[in-house]
């Protein structure tokens, strides 16, 4: 954020990466953090910059025998920001990899820059399809989900207990109209047919007119996706119109976490899917959420899983190439190929990069999104577009 | 879309526009009167709702007095800051007034980050407010939205009889007709704008207040709903109260049923049906002299 | 129950913009200092990091933005606070013109400008019927509506924005002339469309089209009254500055290979009228220098060495700082120039 027009900066970074690559093993890694530290998603920022670095306290505080050095950038959530804020990264701190971000917009931008420069970018959330469809690359690996996995997930488990037809609702944005579309074609596979899709524009939640039309075309259920704020008011508001008792609402895993509370009464018994529950009951879950609480004094939730995970999979690959960054093929296959032993349970990675996982179906209890049984095994995001 | 389902959306479409109505009579209360063009009218209006959300746990469920309380914040706020700043844009030409209250939005948005963070917040209606009613079959409606409609209708004709019938109101008028004369006549004309200014900022304040159980309290509130109350204005006819009425009314509708039918053009069906005004009256619907 | 409108709303635009310094007037230097200006920039590669290149070729093409609404503010006398719709109609007609393949440089640019221009001639149709405040507000209310056809339709490629995959370039017969691919050409066309901007406003501001323009700023009521018909002459002002500042959009896209609906949104239009006013209103080496300084100080007021914790809440400091800046400088710098001087002989 400095004026760059002043040429020390300039030969001091020219110089540094003259010397990190001279001093590959013994130099420090640097790892590039884009994520947002202000607005809606600072939390989620948070919480996946505690999981990364949980993970890498566990080995030590190395990845492939080289100790972590870290650079920050705010993102904002931002994505007419986000090419400058990358390049800051990469032209700036000349980071050996990039990790972030939350927002897909802004995810995007990442991925088009580490491609033009070819750096290696690890994702801890951001679920566009079009990051391991069109625009996936063997630099970089998504360690959450694709917007389309939850979704799919979600249409099969209508369409199996007997829902003809449904509509859906979201904000009019990529991840919106990539859940829906995933809801829509698990959906209408098993038999069930979407008669009308509604959106509204991001981040509008006046959703009454809307609400109004659903009320008037009587579908059997109705597939939300929203997140953060727009969750909670969406899922009230569907109560204060009654729907909830008559209409089903169902969607993706974000509708409900982290807003229970404030959602109350007018969320309880509804159905999700996700690749995470926090009340897995395995030794490898139970196991991070003790760690992760006495860490940070607070509950981890699928971001901070996420985060742990990236660095579980970048660890994965240094360790393979014993921390040397000139071998990036070898890297890049051994990142691939790993399984991850994560706390939502084990999973694979898919040629396009995206994670190939169980999606879990849970049910709202109290405050709690209580596990109840795999909607799908092993689900893989189905990476049109991309020619890996 | 069968009768009672379309009856809903109207109702639907009233209720936004009335809530629009009370935020641009303000602006164009402002404009018509003083002459100043005013960005910054979209921040009273984000004013007004993080009001009601700072204030919420004060009151708890004493509604009216947490409206009172916002409302006096916000006259005495607006009353401050026509002294402080206003006041030095009459004489200033358009541009000029423009980019200062541009650069006012700035500060009041930076403002707002810096006390209040940038997070989105749930405001609760009030608990005897809180419930729905059922529309026949179709679906329930909530009690406060029809809350809010109601109180919209109130304050406008409570606007309406201090222009019209009281002798503030006539020398609102007259200021607006002819400053100088009005001003030879002994009255404090920069009083009386200061009390109008002050009025517009408690109006858009208001409106928010109302507002934010229905639409959350969020950081770009404000810009939205300004260049929205801008459409009403120039359709309405600056200045013009009754205008401002009819251009809400007609913008909920536009809004409410192109969010059905035209699903992602609906955010521009507000601009085209300004478009068409312009063609067939530049001047707005309502605007009278010249 | 309306009230009379003020008369102050009914004028012509002299009632905007006070008085201006003639813009056809003739600047110190005359054609010296913006040859000289040219010839500096064209040199500074080699001088400074491929960074602080990038950041020159940023404000050039802001400056030739700046310069397409000065033909609007400084000459004409219309304040428009939609001029960014252009510019952001310019940048996508770039990256949906150039599709998965690219596209050749000729066509890309003329779909810009001349999509630009063509949005201008509607917007400019419908609100040069209004006059004054209506007139600022219809065109922000008229780029609001592009807005939200980039930020909402699958057709303007939602809120995320999109992205360029491949540079346009100038071929003939399968020979590559100029790719905008590479970090140089794309600089030097970018300084050298700066500089056919800037020659081209100053030859038609010094042409009868020009003066027309400066009898219609200065009293549209006089001109009308001498027979003379001024709509056409400002729809005219109004298509070619649109055009203009899709040119600078689609530069944009090109040197970013990203855009995004922020591109059209106000806070572009507000950022771009205080680029002229910075820079001093009615002098097109104010829309450059105006320019130049909105960009630095942007860079500046978010600089952390200096701001320290405030540098994140720069907007902050942005918006005293024009307030600051516009009750004190009214004149912009160029006036300070002239403050200056006559400070010295005074």
């Amino acid at each position: 954020m400095r004026p760059e027009i002043s040429l020390r900066p300039a030969l001091a970074a020219f110089a540094l990466a003259f010397a990190g690559s001279a001093f590959a093993q013994g130099a420090p890694l640097k790892v590039g953090l884009m994520l947002p530290y202000s607005g809606t998603y600072a939390a989620i920022g948070t919480a996946i910059e505690n999981g990364f670095k949980l993970y890498v306290q566990e080995q030590g505080g190395k990845l492939g025998g080289r100790e972590i050095q870290y650079f920050k950038v705010d993102d904002e959530s931002e994505p007419s920001k986000a090419t400058d804020n990358v390049n800051k990264l990469i032209k700036r701190d000349n980071v050996d990899v990039l990790v972030g971000s939350v927002h897909s917009g802004v995810a995007l931008a990442m991925a088009k820059a580490a491609k033009d420069n070819n750096t290696l970018l690890v994702i801890p959330n951001a679920g566009a399809d079009a990051i391991t469809g069109p625009m996936c690359g063997a630099n970089i690996v998504r360690s959450s989900f694709s917007n389309w996995q939850p979704g799919y997930a979600m249409g099969v488990v209508a369409a199996q207990k007997g829902v003809k037809r449904a509509m859906t609702i979201t904000w009019n944005y990529a991840a919106g109209a990539e859940s829906t579309k995933g809801f829509t074609e698990g959906f209408e596979k098993g038999g069930g047919k979407v008669i009308k899709d509604l959106n509204l524009p991001f981040p509008n939640v006046e959703f009454q007119a809307l609400l109004t039309e659903i009320a008037a075309q009587k579908p059997d259920a109705v597939y939300a996706f929203f997140a953060g704020g727009g969750a909670v008011k969406f899922v009230k508001d569907y109560a204060a119109a009654g729907l909830n008792k008559t209409i089903p609402l169902y969607g993706p895993g974000f509708l409900t976490d982290g807003t229970l509370e404030a959602q109350g009464a007018s969320a309880q018994n509804m159905l999700t899917t996700l690749h995470y529950a926090d009340d897995l009951n395995t030794p490898k879950n139970n196991a991070f959420r003790k760690a992760y609480a006495l860490a940070y004094k607070a509950q981890p939730d699928v971001y901070a899983v996420q985060g742990y995970d990236a660095a579980q999979i970048l660890g994965a690959g240094l360790k393979a190439v014993n921390g040397d960054l000139a071998k990036r093929d070898q890297l890049s296959a051994a990142m691939r190929k790993t399984v991850v032993d994560s706390p939502r349970g084990k999973f694979t990675i898919s040629a396009a990069g995206n994670p190939v996982q169980d999606i879990y179906l849970r049910e709202v209890k109290g405050n709690n999104n209580e596990f109840r049984s795999i909607a799908v095994k092993s689900l893989s995001d189905p990476a049109r577009g991309c020619k890996l | 879309m069968d009768l009672a389902t379309f009856l809903v959306q109207c109702l639907n479409a009233v209720q936004y526009g009335l809530l629009l109505f009370l935020v641009a009579s303000g602006l164009t209360l402002i404009f018509g009167i003083m002459g100043v063009i005013n960005l910054a009218h979209g921040s009273f209006y984000m004013l007004g709702a993080y009001l009601a959300f700072a204030l919420a746990p004060w009151f708890g469920d004493w509604f009216f007095t947490r409206l009172a309380v916002g409302v006096v914040l916000a006259v005495v706020f607006g009353y401050l800051l026509e002294w402080a700043f206003f006041s030095f844009l009459y004489e200033r030409d358009h541009l000029q007034q423009v980019l200062m209250t541009y650069a006012l939005i700035l500060v009041f948005e930076e403002g707002r980050s810096l006390l209040v963070g940038n997070d989105v917040h749930g405001v609760a209606a009030p608990a005897w407010l809180a419930g729905s009613f059922r529309l026949g079959e179709l679906m329930s409606y909530p009690w406060y939205r029809v809350f809010a409609s109601l109180a919209c209708v109130v304050v406008a004709l409570g606007l309406y009889a201090v222009v019209n019938r009281t002798r503030l109101g006539m020398m609102i008028r007259a200021g607006a007709s002819n400053r100088d004369m009005v001003r030879g006549l002994g009255v404090d004309i920069r009083l009386l704008y200061r009390i109008v200014f002050a009025g517009g900022v408690a109006l858009a304040a208001l409106a928010g207040m109302i507002a934010a159980p229905l639409s959350s309290v969020y950081p770009g509130m404000g810009s939205s709903v300004l260049i929205i109350c801008f459409v009403v204005v120039v359709i309405g006819g600056i200045g013009s109260i009754t205008g401002a009425l009819i251009a809400s009314l007609l913008v909920g509708i536009v809004d409410t049923f192109g969010k059905v039918f035209f699903a992602e053009w609906s955010g521009v069906g507000v601009y085209l049906l300004m478009a068409i005004v312009l063609v067939w009256r530049p001047e707005g619907l309502m605007k009278r002299g010249h | 129950m309306a009230t009379e409108a003020t008369p102050l709303a009914g004028e012509g635009p002299v009632a905007e913009v006070g008085t201006l310094p003639d813009i056809a007037r003739r600047e110190p230097g005359g054609w010296l200092v913006p040859a000289a200006a040219v010839v500096l920039l064209a040199a500074l590669p080699a001088l400074i990091s491929p960074y602080a290149q990038d950041l020159v070729a940023r404000i050039a093409i802001y400056a030739i933005f700046a310069l397409s609404l000065e033909l609007l503010v400084g000459a004409a006398g219309l304040v428009s606070l939609g001029h960014a719709a252009f510019l952001g109609i310019g940048a996508y007609a770039v990256v949906l013109g150039s599709g998965d393949a690219g596209g050749p440089l000729v066509v890309v640019l003329a779909l810009a400008v001349g999509g630009a221009a063509t949005y201008a001639l509607f917007v400019g149709a419908l609100s040069l019927r209004t006059r004054g405040v209506y007139f600022i507000m219809v065109t922000l209310a008229f780029a609001q509506m592009a807005y939200f056809v980039v930020h909402d339709t699958k057709a303007g490629g939602g809120s995320d924005g999109i992205f360029l995959y491949v540079k346009p370039a100038l071929g003939i017969a399968g020979k590559t002339l100029l790719d905008l691919g590479e970090r140089l050409p794309l600089y030097y066309s970018v300084i050298a469309a700066l500089a056919g901007t800037y020659g081209l406003l100053a030859v038609l501001l010094g042409s009868r089209f020009g003066h027309a323009l400066a009898g219609i700023r200065v009293s549209e009521q006089r001109m009308r009254a001498a027979g003379f018909s001024t709509y056409p002459y400002k729809l005219a002002a109004f298509v070619i500055a649109g055009g203009l500042a899709g040119l600078a959009g689609a530069l944009l896209a090109i040197k970013d290979g990203a855009v995004n609906p922020e591109l059209l949104s106000w806070h572009e239009s507000g950022a771009v009228l205080l680029m002229i006013i910075l820079g001093g209103i009615g002098s097109l080496r104010g829309a450059v220098i105006g320019a130049a300084a909105f960009t630095l100080l942007k860079e500046l007021v978010q600089s952390e060495a200096l701001f320290g914790a405030l540098a994140s809440h720069w907007q902050l400091t942005l918006g005293l700082a024009i307030i600051a800046f516009v009750a004190l400088l009214p004149k912009g710098l160029i006036g300070l120039g002239a403050l200056l001087r006559g400070k010295a002989h005074g």
